[in-house]
């Protein structure tokens, strides 16, 4: 018994000598745990289907989202369709984060983000593998890879799938590039995402998402998808693909007339995103009528 | 016993000889570098806003009423609901919607220069306001004079500068170099606030009000730079629980676009 505690002195001792003489590595922070998303911006909001506010779309990118018809998510193949890696933005869910370890060496293989419903998991890759070919397969998810800068965690995802980037409206295509950047202070996790995609954006479409760290997530799990008959009429005609024809979606006028807003601003572009824009509606703009009263004041 | 002791004896051994090998490599010990020497990060210049959140309620003043996505109580709740711009320029108060807790996301250019060692100044075009980031100050009495921008206390913070990797075996090696971490961000606190608008159109924040910000940067391979400021506003005699965004500037090449205009109560 004495023999076992000297023993485990001995351990200790040896444990704090080793780590006195490890030198230092690059600084990380643990982003491991459930990150509850604040959602106090209008990232998964938008009660209106032609809202394109802010969004820098191409003259492409503007007529795909005018184009689209949520019905479309109701086709049979498509109701299981994950959505692109900017949901993990814009999304409903909490962000589930956690360290893959190399079983052998120990070191830091991916940070994994798990995936939700309609969501994949993302895989960054963190032990400087390089992205595969142009012409390899694209995923739901795409390939990402990491490394920190100081105390932030950059990735890089490309070679994901063509999908709706904020709820249905406006899309990134499979040439696109999205870079995250992970910034924690104390139990708050700020993630500033950044969308290039040269055939439905003019701009850089940039978010940023506030997530707090907590231990009761209360998230839904992960479930198995299964298709089946939401739209009779899809069903029955499986030949319809749902669309809307140039300038006939039925909603193009629903945020003009609920806030005065013009169209030009609804369809997006590139200069919606810059204070200049502001100053040329002045003339033009009033507000719409007060609210009825308990409209807003709570969360999204 | 004997075991322990030498082990322990080795340990701070190295690590006296590690400390001492610092210090000789940096001379005699130097005396604490100023904020803006000791900067891991450089936010000078000028950054533009880049409205793609919530683009209905800042690039145009919504509606009466309007007040999704903040967390109102309900006396917040009623005072918005008497929003009165006219009265607000009667009063000379057309600056209540630009105040600190809401200035970062009205939409315009800020440029960011060092007013001395210790203070950053922050000067937005939009409402002509300016913020003093006062790095080291003391919390403010209370009975500083209230203002818009209120006092903000600035603080840098780095990265640790080591986090042993265990089990990795190139970090035994006692030939492998030290990686000194790099970048950091600015965390100010703002009290000391005049009472105004978190939003245009009314909805309140009281003068007990406190703003905590991070400042961080993000640089692309293609040499763009980005500015997140993750803010938050902790007021509990307005607000349900805190206010909680994250708007965004990008950096711009020089004062082209430069535009001052004053506050206006109404846009």
């Amino acid at each position: 018994m004495k023999k076992s505690f000297a023993s485990t002195r001995l351990s200790l001792a040896t444990l704090i000598a080793w780590l006195m003489l490890t030198p230092p590595a690059s600084a990380q922070v643990d982003l491991t745990g459930t990150w509850a998303r604040v959602g106090q911006s209008d990232n998964g909001y938008s009660r209106e289907p032609v809202d394109l506010l802010g969004m820098p779309l191409s003259a492409d990118g503007r007529a795909k989202a005018v184009s689209y018809d949520i019905a479309a998510l109701s086709v049979t193949e498509r109701q299981c369709q994950m959505y692109p890696p900017v949901y993990a933005l814009v999304g409903p869910f909490p962000l589930q984060i956690s360290m893959e370890p190399d079983p052998v060496t120990q070191r830091l293989l991916a940070v994994k983000i798990a995936g939700w419903g309609d969501r994949a998991e993302t895989m960054i890759w963190m032990d400087g593998r390089p992205h595969p070919s142009k012409y390899a397969p694209h995923s739901h998810s795409g390939f990402t890879t990491g490394a920190w800068e100081g105390d932030t965690l950059t990735a890089v995802t490309t070679h994901f799938k063509m999908g709706d980037i904020k709820r249905h409206r406006g899309f990134s295509s499979d040439r696109a590039t999205m870079t995250y950047r992970f910034y924690r202070h104390g139990d708050m996790l700020t993630v500033t995402g950044i969308l290039e995609d040269p055939v439905y954006l003019a701009e850089p479409y940039v978010l940023t998402e506030i997530f707090r760290l907590t231990t009761n997530p209360n998230s839904f799990p992960l479930t198995a998808c299964e298709p089946i008959e939401e739209l009779p009429h899809l069903h029955e005609h499986p030949e319809i693909v749902p669309h809307y024809l140039p300038g006939k979606h039925p909603a193009m006028n629903e945020v003009t007339q609920r806030y005065n807003i013009p169209l030009e601003a609804v369809l997006g572009g590139p200069e919606t995103m810059y204070p200049e824009y502001r100053r040329k509606l002045k003339d033009t703009y009033t507000p719409p009528p007060p609210q009825p009263p308990g409209r807003g004041g709570g969360a999204q | 016993m004997t075991r322990v002791a030498c082990v322990v004896l080795v340990a701070a051994f190295a690590l006296g000889a590690r400390v001492h090998g610092q210090q000789r490599a940096g001379g005699a010990p130097q005396p604490p570098r100023s904020p803006r020497a000791a900067a891991p990060i450089d936010l000078t210049g000028y950054w533009v806003s880049i409205v793609t959140q919530d683009w209905r309620w800042r690039m145009v003043t919504p509606g009466k009423g309007d007040y999704q996505g903040i967390q109102m109580t309900p006396e917040a709740r009623k005072i918005a609901d008497s929003w009165d711009p006219a009265k607000d320029e009667a009063a000379g108060e057309q600056c209540r919607s630009y105040g600190a807790p809401a200035l970062m996301s009205v939409p315009g250019r800020l440029h960011i220069t060092w007013q001395d060692d210790n203070t950053l100044k922050v000067e937005m075009d939009t409402g002509m306001q300016t913020r003093l980031l006062q790095f080291g100050s003391p919390q403010p009495s209370s009975n500083a004079s209230r203002s818009w921008q209120g006092i903000s206390v600035a603080q840098w913070q780095t990265p640790r500068p080591t986090v042993p990797l265990l089990l990795r075996p190139a970090a035994r090696s006692s030939e492998t170099a030290p990686v000194r971490p790099t970048g950091g961000s600015l965390r100010v606190v703002t009290t000391n606030l005049r009472a105004g608008y978190l939003r245009k159109n009314g909805v309140p924040y009281s003068e007990n009000a406190v703003l905590t910000e991070y400042w961080d940067l993000s640089k692309l391979a293609d040499g763009d730079q980005w500015l997140t400021i993750t803010t938050q506003v902790d007021d509990p005699q307005y607000l349900r629980g805190p206010r909680l965004v994250a708007p965004l500037f990008k950096k711009e090449p020089n004062n082209a676009r430069w535009d001052p205009t004053p506050c206006s109560a109404r846009w």
